[in-house]
């Protein structure tokens, strides 16, 4: 019953009165056997032993080019799943609430917020991530371009600006400065790095190629 | 976040199914605004009933219509060709909402049932009618300098934080709401509700009700003169203080019809129809536009922080009356 796959389609639905009793039983089998999990979980600092307790759903995902299958609880955000399942933490927890862009990944091709995204709602998708972006050694054109124009200061913010900077490029909206600045302010950068960031931005946009 | 459980349907009649059988259910399509609300602690349904698969992103014109799914993104919407041809307001408006990511997340149904970015009811420990009827407004008599000036109550002064919804309101739209009898059609403006008693209620959705799409009305289309002007606290990524969406039809320099609403003012989408009405059949002139703004702020109320709302408002009016009708 733990790893048993979410519900895919009305069919599933229809076995969910049998799910709903499993789960029930299954609940208070967990209720029996929480405290003492928790009590050792906690002594051991190991949190993540008690939410094992948890129903997980199976998740297949492609990360970077490579498939995996997982297995997830509901509440597991797309960041997290990267960064403590994955290991690739790349992809950075500003906010953790959708205002400042660090977590910018691309979903299909398209820019989102990782940390606004739920991982088991990304069933089949293709997901890529700043540690995607660099071919073996070879920095990715934009990459290239903010170590050039010194588009950082601290860096903490550096991977989602520039998987935002892709995609800016990508969906035709990096033809001037201002557009730019408009199409980028959904990533925040305290150090203030905005000017040598659009310049970057305006090089690898003006040098055409591919990105 | 208090962990959820968590199914996916692929139908309309699944999705509703879903959604009647489990009262502590609910919908998710983007996620944008219940993923941030749920990590807060402000909303915690026990179940989500994942609608992406549903075939509602279709953007499709006929029937004296241009009908719009209720999954369609943000960013679709306002990149397609048809809206931007026909209804360049309404794509200017979801350009002025969220960021790009948001936008590339955020659908038409989740836009309208996105909750207010009020900071009281955001902050579990204060008290707030809206997320815990009868505990009180902590916006009162707190910091409510992005609050209502319009048909707010002492229950609630929190405000609708849509851009999408101010142009649909203008634009006269409506909403196809689907249950498990069949579907019903409500009036944009019907259908977000003002505070009165009840503030924890948003809208006029039933509970086993689920919006499928928007129809607006395309025999005048105002494509010529139209405008959604934003006033944010930063050039972009920020809710408004006030937004202003206008559009007109015009014979010369007569106005034929006026659709007038505002953003960031209410807990609706406002519309102006009291200023619309002395705009029909008038000459655009500035002294005709300053005349619509002191009829559309006769009722206007601010609470200590959002006094400036009273002036901002009425000259946010008037400016955008006057870019979009070609006399400024």
């Amino acid at each position: 019953m733990a790893k048993e796959s979410s519900c895919n389609n009305e069919k599933d639905l229809l076995h969910q009165a049998r799910r709903n009793f499993l789960k029930q039983s299954s609940l208070l089998t967990a209720l029996a056997l929480a405290p003492p999990a928790l009590i050792k979980a906690a002594d051991e600092n190991l949190d993540e032993k008690a939410s094992e307790l948890f129903e997980k759903q199976s998740l297949n995902i492609e990360v970077n080019g490579i498939k995996h299958t997982l297995s997830v609880e509901p509440r597991v955000t797309l960041l997290d799943l990267l960064r403590e399942q994955l290991k690739l933490t790349g992809t950075k927890k500003g906010c953790d609430y959708g205002q400042c862009g660090a977590c910018t990944v691309h979903v299909n091709g398209k820019r989102v917020l990782s940390c606004m995204s739920l991982a088991v709602m990304q069933q089949g998708k293709k997901v890529n991530t700043i540690e995607g972006l660099a071919k073996g050694e070879d920095l990715h054109p934009m990459q290239a371009a903010f170590i050039k124009h010194d588009g950082f200061q601290c860096g903490y913010c550096t991977p989602g600006q520039i998987m935002s900077a892709v995609a800016c490029i990508k969906e035709g909206h990096a033809d001037n400065e201002e557009e730019i600045r408009q199409y980028m302010s959904g990533n925040i950068c305290r150090c203030g790095a905005y000017p040598n960031i659009v310049d970057a931005i305006m090089e690898v946009k003006q040098k055409g190629g591919e990105i | 976040m208090i962990n959820f459980d968590y199914v996916r349907v692929s139908t309309q009649k699944a999705a509703i199914d879903a959604l009647n059988k489990d009262v502590t259910s609910q919908f998710i399509a983007g996620g944008t605004n219940l993923v941030d609300l749920m990590k807060r602690g402000v909303m915690s349904p026990q179940k989500l009933i994942d609608i992406n698969n549903l075939p509602l992103k279709s953007i499709e014109q006929g029937n004296g219509f241009v009908s719009i799914g209720a999954l369609t993104l943000n960013s679709e919407l306002s990149e397609n060709d048809l809206i931007i041809k026909k209804f360049p307001l309404l794509s200017q408006a979801l350009n002025a909402g969220a960021s790009p990511q948001l936008r590339n997340m955020a659908t038409v149904g989740g836009n309208m049932m996105q909750r207010t970015r009020c900071p009281y009811f955001y902050d579990t420990v204060m008290p707030c009618n809206k997320r815990q009827p009868g505990s009180g407004c902590s916006a009162l008599k707190g910091y409510n300098r992005m609050h209502a000036i319009f048909g707010a109550s002492d229950k609630c002064i929190a405000v609708h934080p849509s851009d999408m919804c101010i142009a649909l309101v203008a634009l006269d739209a409506s909403v196809v709401i689907a249950n498990n009898k069949g579907q019903r059609i409500l009036p944009f403006a019907d259908f977000h509700k003002l505070p009165g008693n009840n503030p924890e209620k948003d809208n006029n959705l039933q509970r086993g009700e689920m919006i499928i799409g928007i129809q607006i009305p395309d025999k005048i289309t105002f494509a010529k003169n139209s405008l959604y002007v934003k006033i944010r606290d930063r050039a972009s990524y920020a809710f408004a203080l006030v937004s202003v969406a206008a559009a007109l039809d015009m014979k010369g320099k007569t106005i034929q019809h006026a659709r007038l609403a505002m953003g960031g003012v209410a807990h609706k989408p406002w519309r102006l129809t009291t200023a619309e009405d002395f705009l029909k059949g008038k000459i655009a002139s500035v002294e005709n536009f300053n005349r619509a703004a002191s009829i559309a702020m006769k009722d206007a109320k601010s609470y200590g922080h959002n006094n400036f709302k009273l002036k901002l408002a009425p000259n946010t009016l008037v400016d955008t009356l006057k870019r979009v009708s070609g006399i400024s």
